[in-house]
């Protein structure tokens, strides 16, 4: 068993210790045993919080199957479900989106950078820091609120393609700031010492090299933000978007000048997951296949969307050089 | 010179030792340690002697990738603690351990000394409180907790806290306890305190301890080995390293030449 | 000395004038761009302001109508009946049967989850479930509601015959599923800041893995696990449209999950896809219900951050 080789005398061992050494090794034994039962039961845990994500796309691609081809993604909503499609909700997504992009990343960035490397450490910055932590906390749908007081009635921008950008807009703010706040904190001072020791301004320092830097930490958050908004269906319901859309908004760009208008942003709409919700809430089975062929999408792209984010943060930490 | 008559409890037998990653960390160590002595462990920074001390705990199982070659002989049984079919677990109830920084669990004073009994699955009461008081007095400690034993064990000073976590090594009444710098994170009266401590704990047990002082480990210890780069490059007694060390390079880090 | 002030003010009227004036120029561009950043971080103080203030002003037109005794203690919500009725309890308890489900499923499996996590699983395996977490985390509510509506109801009522095709028991449980991965990523990461010494410390003494989670290091990230439990409850009180969905709409007090009844957000829905008047009672009553919804999840998110805080002060 092992080499004993000893050279020095022993006493003979303090009886205790030896004797409860049988005892001890069957004790161990038993909470050894729980060690086992609790990994398996932890495994287990944590299985079914992943199987579930694996049940219910394959539930959705199993129930939606037959409506995944062209013709689900360029036709309109009907009346009869094998003929709908989802050409006016994924059109008004897109444009959705590029108004809540429009909105989000210039005012989160900025908002961002003020905190960070702008804002004294007083009462003013913990405000604000307050109130972003909290925007955060609010369930979507109370932005939806905040919609249609503010955005429909108040300043009677009705239940636009604007209004709705807008709302996603805020609701997705907070994710923008944090994350800029986070990718700019990695940046250590020296470097903005070293552009400020060349004779550089504050705005070129923050704008040449902080900015810069920063970037791919800032375009996981906006990813991670504009996945949310893709999903969102409750403050878009509020605002009261929810109506029978069979067409598209004026095009953004025009053959006659000047080329662009932006009479698409205060049209109508509809969006993916509205669309989805539309069709699940009706008693006709037919229907609830196309929804489950729109969940199916919307799963597939947000993933996309989420896996792109944390794979750029994650080659970013691998990467960082300082 | 080192009397052959002094029984040993535990000896490393050509140890060596890897880090994940391949750093061979201690070289072909071969050292005893004398039941009931201090046996200090000196040397630079890096010279492995924390390494070494973790082995006979087997802390460095807690980490995947460490790998162990070589014995470490516990005596009077004979077991080598490093084999394969030893569980780490039953090692640490044998021998227990005081770290650099004190780490006192977030519970009460009265928790975190019965904490390694109720590991033990010991529930009864009033085994618990003589225990808990025995550990406390065994370390200095009892004057001061006795009526505090429900407060928080972070309300405690340093190095309360320290002797604190003495207390809980002492508890379950160890063969072996091993100290790695205990005092490096202590002002010099309780520093004080905790050397008074080790020199009363080695009638009970044996003491293994790493030091960065030299000073201490001249006043504690009965043995001390100098390590440098993964190898014992000395081992005698206290006295001798201190007045008459064999090598150069041991006398030149003693003198404060090098290190 | 004053000569050579002199000489050197001539020096610098000569050559570095221009370069003055223009950094006047300079400074004034810097301090508007200082104050465009200003306002949009202003941004997250109006949006507050809007919110609360569009609530608030609904309300109280709200108010004027309805008392506050009778929207508080009145059990039956009906305002879009002849014989209406505006008391939230109905509302507030479909809210809270809702979440209490929730809770039921994602503390146990959430707890459990993160523990595993971050003592027992290797570190590769926490490499790879932690992303997949964070992706579970995305995936929008309307596709669980699909869920709980289509998959989980039909599967439970072979369970419990009686089951109503809308009920609070199915929603309940696909939301508690849904918050799951926030509650083990939020609770994982509290537990991996407990410093290794601590669990050193227990290990040391002969624990082994399972004392040392259980006596060790849950107890030491106690606060930060509450902070992940709080904040899982806000999620399920705020969720929207899983309840919508399957949930169902009848407003009654009831705390039975088997039953079907609106929570407060399924209201707020139901009334929305209607076509209510702008300033009629029906439309007031939404941005009432809101308000209460409002306060429920700020006291959580407070409390939440408050516990949050606590720990990382600690460690």
């Amino acid at each position: 068993m092992m080499s004993t080789n000893m050279t020095t005398e022993t006493p003979p061992a303090p009886a205790s210790a030896l004797k409860n050494l049988g005892e001890v090794r069957a004790m161990i034994k038993r909470h050894k045993l729980n060690d086992y039962m609790f990994s398996l039961i932890g495994l287990l845990a944590l299985t079914l919080a992943l199987l579930t994500l694996l049940t219910l796309f394959t539930d959705l691609v199993m129930d939606g199957y037959q409506r995944f081809n062209m013709e689900f993604l360029t036709e309109f909503p009907s009346r009869r479900a094998a003929h709908a499609g989802l050409l006016s909700a994924w059109v008004g997504s897109a444009l959705v989106m590029l108004v809540t992009f429009l909105v989000a990343v210039p005012m989160g960035v900025a908002a961002g950078l003020y905190l960070e490397e702008y804002a004294p450490k007083n009462w003013f910055s913990d405000l604000i820091e307050i109130n972003v932590t909290n925007l955060a906390g609010v369930p979507s749908i109370v932005y939806g609120l905040l919609a249609l007081g503010l955005f429909v009635y108040i300043l009677d921008l009705g239940q636009s393609i604007l209004t709705a950008g807008l709302t996603l807009g805020l609701l997705i703010l907070p994710i923008v700031i944090v994350s800029t706040r986070e990718s700019i904190r990695a940046i250590p001072i020296a470097i903005r010492e070293a552009a400020y020791a060349v004779g550089a301004t504050k705005w070129q320092v923050v704008y040449d090299h902080v900015l810069k830097y920063s970037y791919g930490g800032i375009l996981t958050g906006v990813i991670i933000g504009m996945a949310r908004a893709l999903g969102e269906t409750a403050p878009i319901i509020t605002i009261g978007a929810l109506t029978f859309i069979a067409f598209l908004p004026p095009t953004p760009v025009t053959d006659v000048a000047p080329f662009i208008n932006f009479e698409w942003l205060s049209s109508g709409f509809t969006v993916l997951p509205i669309q989805m919700f539309n069709w699940l809430s009706r008693p006709d089975h037919a229907f609830h296949i196309n929804a489950a062929a729109t969940g199916a999408i919307i799963i597939v792209v947000t993933l996309l969307m989420n896996g792109t984010a944390i794979y750029l943060r994650y080659k970013i930490r691998k990467n960082i050089k300082w | 010179m080192i009397k052959p008559t002094t029984p040993i409890k535990a000896e490393s037998r050509n140890l060596n030792f890897f880090y994940n990653g391949g750093n061979h960390a201690l070289k072909s160590v071969s050292m005893p340690l004398y039941e009931n002595k201090i046996t200090a462990l000196i040397g630079p920074s890096g010279c492995g002697k924390s390494t070494f001390l973790r082995c006979f705990n087997r802390m460095h199982d807690l980490y995947p990738g460490n790998k162990y070659q070589g014995e470490i002989v516990m005596h009077p049984d004979n077991t080598n603690i490093l084999e394969q079919g030893v569980d780490p677990i039953e090692v640490r109830m044998r021998i227990s351990m005081v770290f650099q920084k004190p780490n006192p669990f977030p519970k009460s004073i009265y928790e975190n000394v019965a904490y390694g009994l109720r590991v033990r699955g010991e529930n009864n009461k009033r085994m618990l409180d003589d225990k808990v008081e025995e550990a406390l007095k065994g370390a200095a400690l009892w004057n001061e907790a006795k009526d505090r034993l429900q407060d928080l064990a972070f309300n405690l000073s340093g190095g309360q806290q320290q002797r604190l976590c003495i207390a809980r090594a002492l508890a379950t009444d160890p063969e072996i306890m091993l100290f790695d710098e205990p005092t490096s994170a202590l002002d010099p009266i309780a520093t004080a305190n905790i050397e008074e401590l080790m020199s009363e704990l080695k009638q009970k047990l044996t003491i293994l301890v790493v030091t960065h002082n030299m000073q201490q480990a001249a006043r504690v210890s009965d043995y001390t080995a100098y390590m440098y780069l993964g190898e014992l490059m000395e081992y005698d007694d206290t006295n001798t390293i201190f007045t008459r060390p064999s090598r150069k390079e041991t006398e030149d880090y003693i003198t404060g030449k090098f290190g | 000395m004053n000569t050579a002030t002199t000489m050197l003010e001539q020096s610098i009227n000569l050559t570095i004038s221009p370069r003055l004036a223009k950094n006047i120029r300079r400074n004034i561009k810097e301090r508007i761009i200082e104050f465009m950043l200003m306002l949009a971080a202003l941004s997250a103080v109006f949006t507050t302001l809007s919110i609360v203030g569009v609530l608030l002003y609904e309300s109280l037109s709200f108010f004027k109508t309805v008392s506050v005794v009778d929207f508080f203690t009145d059990t039956q919500w009906t305002p879009l009946f002849e014989d209406a009725h505006y008391g939230i309890l109905p509302l507030v308890s479909g809210t809270l049967t809702t979440s209490a489900v929730a809770l039921a499923v994602t503390i146990p499996i959430g707890t459990i989850a993160a523990i595993y996590l971050s003592e027992f699983a290797s570190h590769k395996t926490r490499e790879i479930v932690k992303p997949i977490l964070e992706l579970l985390v995305g995936v929008p509510t309307i596709v669980f509601g699909y869920f709980a509506l289509l998959f989980l109801t039909p599967i439970l009522q072979k369970i419990f015959p009686d089951l109503p095709g809308f009920n609070m028991l199915s929603a309940g449980i696909v939301m508690g599923i849904m918050i799951v991965p926030y509650i083990a990523s939020v609770a994982e990461d509290a537990m991996r800041a407990v410093p290794m010494s601590m669990r050193e410390g227990s290990y040391a003494m002969g624990a082994t893995r399972f004392q040392t989670a259980v006596r060790v290091v849950t107890p030491a990230a106690i606060s930060g696990i509450v902070a992940a439990y709080i904040l899982g409850i806000s999620r399920a009180v705020g969720e929207t449209m899983v309840v919508a969905v399957a949930a169902g709409q009848q407003p009654i007090v009831s705390f039975n999950p088997m039953e079907s009844a609106a929570t407060i957000t399924a209201f707020i829905v139901q009334v929305a896809m209607g076509d209510l008047p702008h300033g009629s009672i029906g439309y007031q009553s939404i941005f009432a219900a809101g308000l209460v919804l409002l306060m429920m999840t700020l006291c959580f998110n407070i409390l939440g951050h408050m516990l949050r805080k606590k720990y990382h002060e600690r460690y």
